[in-house]
């Protein structure tokens, strides 16, 4: 393993400054095939099966890290949540940049008004007629807020405060615990209006 | 000779910070050298200043490099972002420290030596790799843009380049290429896409097609041949040539392979746009733009010769073909192209033009080589029924005024 790492290594040092010269930047696809006799080298045929850096990641590193949620719920941690607990704790750690009742507010509403001709920046975007998946919302939070104190809240906060905005929302009622099996299920409405991007280059102006 | 410059020193010295900062009598700013070796800027006096560099001995060599106190070049920043000054750079390179910033949650403060990338999901060997460990894998260097695709201001007459579009920026980016961390790791057949996690306090992630892995994506940990700013991922980004900025994640610490893509808030409630009742969602590439930086507001023009010069790029190619108008829009000419022209990359354009002094807008429209050429508002919001959103790279004009004054101008 060691001789073809050096040569390899070699090659590749040499490659970028060779192409410089010539006035082609390589970027080098792996099923790249340039006209260029000097690109014709596909730049991995030297590489050996594994060079042997970084270490293996234990399961215990991994789950430390390993904080997503999907749509489909995996990633989501045991506890539930209620709306009306997660009142509470919005009212002390988030009404000051999101709003009484989560609209208005220094830093944008996060639930629906039907207030119309409100200019407000992120009034018309929020959870409950923009989000596609409610899963989301667990996963943000917890990642992200409150924003002057990042990753500051447990759980059982989260689910709280995932019930709290799904419910002022108008998404499930005041009573529906969610949890890791309810999260995924809760229908968005704004879910059906999202299309994968169709633009492709071209002469089309999408 | 010596002396002279102790002298000099020594006179600074003396002054007093409140002199410093603006007293009548600070009238410049010279460098000169500390006691302990350190270039500095001080402000001297109008009498101190010799007229004639000639007669007074410079300053001897330093540690670092210093721009001249003459130039005043800087970004633009807001609570979320910092804009780089388009109309005040030449060239194909952003210096680094004026390259464009965004961010969800500020510039961390991360140790290199403490560091780490995780590689994990449908992978055959979960791995965690420190920086260094990275930077013993064959690198690759390459020149492209990064721009933010939420790159687009209109609305009023006294807007600059950096104001219209400044969230665009060039480098040469240096890193391993993910491909090769791929093969490390062994991607398993099933993995179509991944997660790429920063570690600031946004903890911010994006979900990216396996694909552009295996394409052209380059961990990156460094800029222009030194190690990333710290506004722009240090130690270590995910950098993909042509892709809208935000999927670059910063400060790079976990990447997680899938069979389906996360629908993370970036890239559900934010960076995807409304189109004809629909939401347009996963919109990477970068369609062409180009936009005139010289001459442009708040510049102005004199009758007789003037090169329009500005810079055009696309996230999906080469520039083939820049057009220029000086007469709003009715005649195009082709500018010339400044090599090298490369993939994904700000390229340099000039247009030699003679300006009589009759009251005109001028404009640039690039080509690129998928056949895209740049529209105009106008043909964007009746595409998408939105006048506003991600993506919106429409022709910019400039209003050339009877007196030379130059103005953006705002399109309804
Ligand atoms: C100090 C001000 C502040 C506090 C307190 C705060 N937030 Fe936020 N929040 C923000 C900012 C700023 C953003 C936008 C961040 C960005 O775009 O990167 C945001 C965004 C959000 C979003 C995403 C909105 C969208 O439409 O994309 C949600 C959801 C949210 N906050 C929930 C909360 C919750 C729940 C709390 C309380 C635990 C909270 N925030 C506390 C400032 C705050």
């Amino acid at each position: 393993m060691q001789r073809p790492f050096a040569l390899s290594l070699k090659l590749y040092v040499q490659l970028p400054i060779l192409f410089s010269v010539l006035g082609v930047l390589y970027t080098g696809n792996d099923d790249f095939q340039a006209p260029n006799q000097y690109l014709a080298i596909s730049d991995t045929t030297q590489h050996p099966a594994s060079f042997g850096f970084g270490r293996p990641a234990t399961k215990a590193e991994i789950d430390r890290l390993d904080i997503d949620i999907r749509p489909d719920g995996k990633g989501l941690p045991a506890g539930s949540g209620l709306a009306t607990k997660g009142k509470i704790i919005f009212d002390s750690k988030c009404v000051a940049c999101h709003g009484a009742g989560g609209i208005g507010g220094p830093n944008g509403s996060l639930v629906t008004t039907t207030a119309a001709g409100d200019k407000e920046k992120r009034a018309e975007k929020t959870i409950g007629n923009y989000w596609p998946y409610a899963t989301t919302v667990f996963d943000y939070i917890r990642r992200a807020m409150p924003f002057n104190q990042p990753g500051s809240l447990t759980n059982e906060e989260v689910y709280h405060l995932t019930a709290y905005l799904l419910s002022a929302n108008k998404l499930i009622d005041e009573k529906t615990v969610i949890d890791a099996k309810s999260l995924p299920k809760v229908i968005m409405p704004a879910q059906k209006l999202f299309v994968p991007d169709d633009r492709k280059g071209g002469p089309e102006v999408k | 000779m010596k002396n002279t410059l102790i002298q000099l020193s020594q006179f600074t010295e003396k002054l007093s910070r409140r002199k410093l900062l603006g007293g009548a009598a600070t009238v410049a700013v010279a460098l000169v050298q500390n006691a302990h070796g350190h270039t500095l800027q001080k402000g001297i006096p109008q009498s101190a200043l010799d007229d004639d560099p000639t007669k007074v001995p410079g300053v001897p060599p330093g540690e670092l490099g210093t721009r001249s106190p003459f130039e005043k070049l800087l970004k633009d920043p807001s609570a979320t972002s910092s804009r780089s000054p388009l109309q005040d750079i030449y060239g194909m390179i952003t210096p680094s420290d004026l390259h464009f910033e965004r961010n969800h949650g500020g510039v961390p403060a991360i140790d290199p030596a403490k560091h780490e990338l995780l590689i994990h999901g449908l992978v055959e060997k979960p791995l965690i790799f420190k920086v260094a460990d990275l930077k013993r894998f064959p690198s690759v260097s390459r020149i492209a843009f990064l721009e933010c695709s939420g790159n687009f201001r209109s609305g009023k007459e006294t807007l600059r380049p950096q104001d219209v579009c400044g969230l665009t920026s060039q480098s040469e980016w240096t890193g391993v290429k993910l491909s090769t961390i791929f093969r490390e790791a062994g991607i398993k057949p099933n993995a179509t896409w991944f997660l790429a996690e920063g570690g600031d306090a946004a903890v911010m992630t994006r979900s990216i097609p396996v694909k552009k892995g295996w394409d052209d994506a380059i961990l990156a940990y460094a800029q222009n041949g030194e190690a990333l700013r710290p506004e722009q991922g240090y130690p270590l980004r995910l950098f993909l040539p042509g892709w809208e900025g935000n999927t670059s994640v910063k400060w790079l610490r976990r990447l997680e392979l899938s069979d389906q893509p996360f629908m993370t808030r970036e890239e559900t409630s934010k960076y995807t746009e409304s189109v004809n009742g629909r939401v347009r969602q996963f919109s990477f590439d970068m369609d062409a733009r180009s936009i005139i930086t010289f001459p442009s507001y708040p510049q102005s023009v004199e009758k007789g010769w003037i090169e329009i010069r500005g810079i055009a790029w696309s996230g999906r190619g080469k520039v083939v073909r820049v057009e220029v108008s000086t007469d709003a829009g009715k005649s195009w000419h082709l500018a010339a192209l400044q090599d090298p022209i490369l993939d994904k990359a700000h390229t340099a354009f000039r247009y030699l033009w003679q300006w009589k002094g009759d009251e005109t807008e001028i404009m640039s429209r690039v080509t690129d080589e998928t056949g895209y050429t740049q529209p105009t508002l106008k043909q964007l919001v009746e595409a998408r029924g939105e006048s506003g959103g991600y993506h919106f790279n429409p022709i910019t004009a400039w209003q050339i005024k009877r007196d030379g004054a130059v103005l953006f101008k705002p399109e309804k």
